[in-house]
């Protein structure tokens, strides 16, 4: 009520002032939102098309079976590596500690799909290391055994290692927050050091371990590019084949629902262990961390397990695609490599700016009028974060395919001529695609950057002279620019390497570097690839460094700007 | 009091409302120019409203808020917080994070010269003593220089009224004592008018001629520190403000009373018609540890303070009174001590439970 009066008057966004037009623009902007997820969801209860008998007796117990044993797979190589990894950088001291602590990080860097094609490359048949194995023992193809790559189980490896930083992200943060006490009373106790770290740090990090493989275990499901490659059936790849193969929409409608139940209860799982991971925290205040000295040798193994996933997960496949691009730039990089790069950077660049809009009506509704309802909507906009690319084009495209035929209809009708796809065919979908997938990003980064200006701070400048534009020009403004340059960053990296959605939804003849990367792989000219690939890692490493800057940042002693 | 200027900040009848409850209610007072108040009273009571309404952050929904003669809020007005050329320190101090001490300070003054601006910020800094502080961000002061910042940014501007919402409230005990004085002090040099708003009725009597007891959105009493304390209007402040117990009196004509000490005569606040039962309020500087003293009364407990200590007694007849003692008499719980009163003027209320 406090602004209903004012007659300092003048302003567009009138409605906003009423303490309900912030509740309206909230609902509505979360409405909109979730138009795809929507359009998915009414297909768990319509009636089946005729292809989904077929589909229920032959790939849908596949995919079930593939995507669980996806699960289980990544849950045990993310979570070890993971956990490890954060214990291991938390506790104890060796050397190169504190670089390793953030330089684990880069593998988030790497799209699962581009590891996918760069290991493949390295480790098939024709590959160097076969090459070199068959050299040196003077064996032919055939004659020894080696893991095949393109497999469910080289998916679980490709995964494990790129998505192993989001649990030792989560899991580090835990730890950190732990009561060094807590630890060292165990040990008084008379637990020895391994024990109190799996009866007491390990359980009590659990809420946080679980988040962290849920996050990983959402981009597992989300994946497209790598089952794609490998040949291992999957939801995304099912619904995509059913709708580019099958062209029953339908159909692929109904599996995407399906995928989503394994998403909400993802969904429910992260959620329900960060509440609890909220208890465990019952301070924020620095603590110091035990830093235990190790011995040479345990010094030398805790350095040795912390490279791996590094070498393993960011720098081999990095020099590869270097070596590849180094052989192909030549050919490669040619007017149309310029235009892939421009289409990527202009994609990616609108997006992240898009996602802001909405972003900022929900911080700036939560801010002013701070209710359930609000709330309610930040947290449903914020889930497509959550759901694979795939089913968000299913579900942009099902509704928006239907406007532009009815609006094609209405202008034949009266002017004698169709307008073509005003929606489903252009890039306004592609972005809407990708607001939906990542405003979560946005939302959380404005969120974090409206906290440090207090309402304090406005009426301080209020009482000071100046009006609610100066507040918003001089005050919110110079302190919100981090954040939302940050969620415009983040926005941008995460657009760059989006694959299933842009694929579907791209208009034609559109290509990214992101589309582009994959079409070369799966043509096998993987080495053609790199170019692209590298260019998408690249720039993937900018997030990371602001990562790590921020985790260095939250630690006492430190500017809290 | 002083009639012949207009008061310089005028509150009549002034209601707010909040969510539908009425936060405010029905609240005037004044203060003359340069005059510091305070409003007190527990947390939830309204003062904090009331400051906002001042400030024009609040509409009251009843009432007039005129300062220097100007009617700011009321009879169909409300001028916008920036036009009131008001200044306002905050209890979370609201210091801008992206602008440096100069820019803070500088803030209310932007429209002046860039030189005038340096000129004006520096000659505050100097007044609290942090002109080497300048360029520094807030996150990089200690929590009394930040404090010493947020206040001369509210007066840089030469406000009409300086309104302070428990600036004090995140410091510990003894820089709160230490920064009410020394800002008390500046507000003064400056001739400032301000206002107060405080749960610390220490903080209060440090800062304050004229103090107001809020409680519900009411303003019980709007007096001098002196007056709340030894002449309370009612019940509440006479419990709010200090220590003390009531103990049961029979009015015997304008100037004695009956009670379990005998007879006591004095100056009454409330005259009431003989034979009245009404509760005596006796605070612990009332009475006196007195080793000759003709009343014996049992420790209850006690509490060593240091410079003395503070008895619960227990007198015959099961009432419990205060008293402050010397700080080397200690006394057990469950001895006996004597005491002997010293009123110099009784505060009676009527009895509580009857009408």
């Amino acid at each position: 009520m406090r602004s209903a009066a004012l007659p300092a008057g003048g302003n567009p966004l009138g409605l906003l002032r009423l303490p309900g037009g912030w509740a309206i623009a909230g609902a509505l902007t979360s409405l909109i939102i979730l138009v795809p997820i929507g359009a998915v969801c009414v297909y768990l209860f319509t009636p089946a098309s005729e292809n989904w008998p077929h589909l229920v007796d032959t790939v849908l117990p596949e995919y079930v079976r593939n995507s669980l044993w996806l699960m289980v797979g990544v849950t045990l190589g993310a979570g070890s590596i993971g956990i490890t990894t954060a214990w291991l950088t938390s506790m104890y001291r060796f050397p190169g500690r504190n670089l390793l602590t953030w330089l684990l990080l880069l593998p988030l860097a790497m799209p699962a799909y581009i590891i996918a094609y760069t290991y493949t490359g390295m480790l098939d048949v024709s590959g160097p290391f076969q090459g070199w194995i068959r050299r040196v023992f003077g064996l032919a193809y055939g004659e020894y055994w080696f893991p095949e790559v393109r497999s469910i189980g080289g998916a679980i490896v490709m995964f494990s290692l790129v998505l192993y930083p989001y649990v030792y992200l989560l899991t580090r943060a835990a730890f950190i927050g732990q009561s060094v006490c807590v630890l060292e009373v165990s040990r008084t106790l008379g637990c020895s050091p391994w024990k109190s770290f799996s009866k007491v740090a390990v359980p009590l990090a659990r809420p946080a371990i679980v988040a962290g493989l849920s996050l990983a275990l959402m981009e597992t499901l989300a994946d497209f590019g790598t089952v794609q490659y490998f040949g291992v059936s999957t939801f995304t790849t099912g619904i995509y084949r059913t709708w580019f193969g099958m062209f029953d929409a339908v159909a692929a409608a109904q599996l995407s629902a399906v995928l989503l139940i394994f998403v909400f209860a993802l969904i429910l799982l992260e959620r329900w262990s960060r509440r609890r991971a909220h208890f465990h925290h019952t301070t924020n205040r620095y603590q110091r961390l035990p830093d235990i000295r190790l011995s040479r040798g345990w010094a030398a193994l805790a350095f040795i397990a912390c490279l791996l996933p590094l070498l393993l997960g960011f720098v081999i496949p990095t020099i590869q695609l270097i070596i590849w691009a180094l052989e192909t730039y030549e050919t490669m990089i040619d007017h149309r490599f310029v235009t892939l790069a421009w289409h990527s950077f202009a994609l990616a660049a609108g997006a992240a700016v898009v996602a802001l809009v909405p972003a900022l009506i929900l911080g700036y509704g939560n801010r002013i009028h701070p209710s359930r309802a609000m709330r309610f909507f930040s947290r449903l906009s914020s889930m497509g974060y959550a759901i694979p690319g795939t089913v968000i084009a299913v579900g942009i495209l099902i509704p928006f395919g239907a406007l532009d035929n009815a609006l094609n209809r209405w202008t034949r009708e009266y002017f004698d001529m169709g307008v073509g796809l005003v929606f489903s065919g252009t890039v306004f979908v592609l972005l809407f695609a990708y607001t939906v997938r990542f405003l979560a990003v946005s939302l959380q980064t404005v969120e974090a950057g409206l906290e440090k200006v207090k309402p304090s701070m406005d009426d301080a400048a209020r009482s000071m002279g100046s009006n609610r534009a100066a507040v918003l020009r001089e005050i919110h403004l110079p302190i919100l620019k981090g954040s939302l340059l940050t969620a415009i960053v983040i926005v941008f990296v995460d657009v760059m390497k989006e694959l299933p959605a842009t694929l579907i939804l791209r208009p034609f003849d559109f290509n990214t570097l992101a589309v582009r990367a994959y079409e070369l792989a799966s043509d096998e000219r993987l080495a053609d690839s790199s170019t692209a690939a590298l260019a998408i890692v690249a720039v993937g490493i900018i997030p990371v460094i602001l990562l790590s800057g921020a985790i260095s940042r939250s630690r006492a002693g430190t500017r809290p700007i | 009091m002083n009639t012949k200027s207009p008061n310089h900040l005028e509150i009549s009848g002034v209601s707010v409302e909040l969510g539908g409850s009425r936060v405010v209610d029905n609240v005037s007072f004044s203060l003359e120019d340069g005059e510091i108040g305070s409003l007190l009273g527990p947390s939830g009571c309204g003062k904090t409203t009331l400051l906002r309404a001042i400030a024009g952050f609040e509409q009251p929904s009843q009432g007039r808020i005129q300062i220097r003669g100007q009617t700011v809020s009321g009879a169909g007005q409300h001028l916008a917080p920036e036009r009131r050329r008001i200044g306002m320190v905050f209890q979370d101090l609201a210091l801008f994070p992206h602008l440096t001490v100069l820019g803070n300070v500088g803030f209310g003054v932007r429209q002046m010269g860039q030189d005038a601006i340096r000129r004006r910020v520096f000659e505050l800094l100097e007044l609290v003593g942090l002109e080497r502080y300048a360029d520094m961000y807030p996150h990089e002061l200690s929590g009394g220089q930040q404090q010493r910042v947020a206040l001369i940014r509210a007066i840089a501007p030469g406000p009409d009224l300086l309104l302070l919402d428990e600036p004090f409230s995140g410091q510990d005990l003894e820089l709160r004592e230490q920064l009410a004085r020394e800002i008390r002090e500046v507000l003064r040099q400056n001739g400032v008018t301000a206002l107060l708003v405080t749960h610390d009725q220490l903080e209060a009597f440090a800062f304050s001629d004229l103090m107001g007891v809020i409680n519900s959105g009411r303003l019980h009493q709007w007096d001098f520190g002196y007056n709340l304390y030894h002449w309370p209007a009612d019940r509440f402040i006479a419990e709010f403000i200090g220590r003390g117990v009531f103990i049961q009196a029979r009015v015997l004509d304008e100037t004695q009373l009956h009670t379990t000490f005998g007879v006591l005569a004095g100056e009454m606040s409330v005259s009431y018609p003989a034979g009245t039962e009404v509760d005596l309020l006796l605070r612990p500087d009332d009475i006196h540890y007195d080793p000759r003293g003709h009343i014996t009364a049992r420790v209850e407990s006690s509490a060593f303070r240091g410079a003395d200590h503070l008895y619960t007694l227990v007198l015959n007849d099961g009432a419990r009174v205060m008293c402050h003692a010397p700080s080397h008499h200690a006394h057990q719980p469950g001895g006996e001590i004597r005491i002997r009163l010293d009123l110099q003027h009784m505060v009676v209320f009527p009895r509580a439970g009857s009408a």
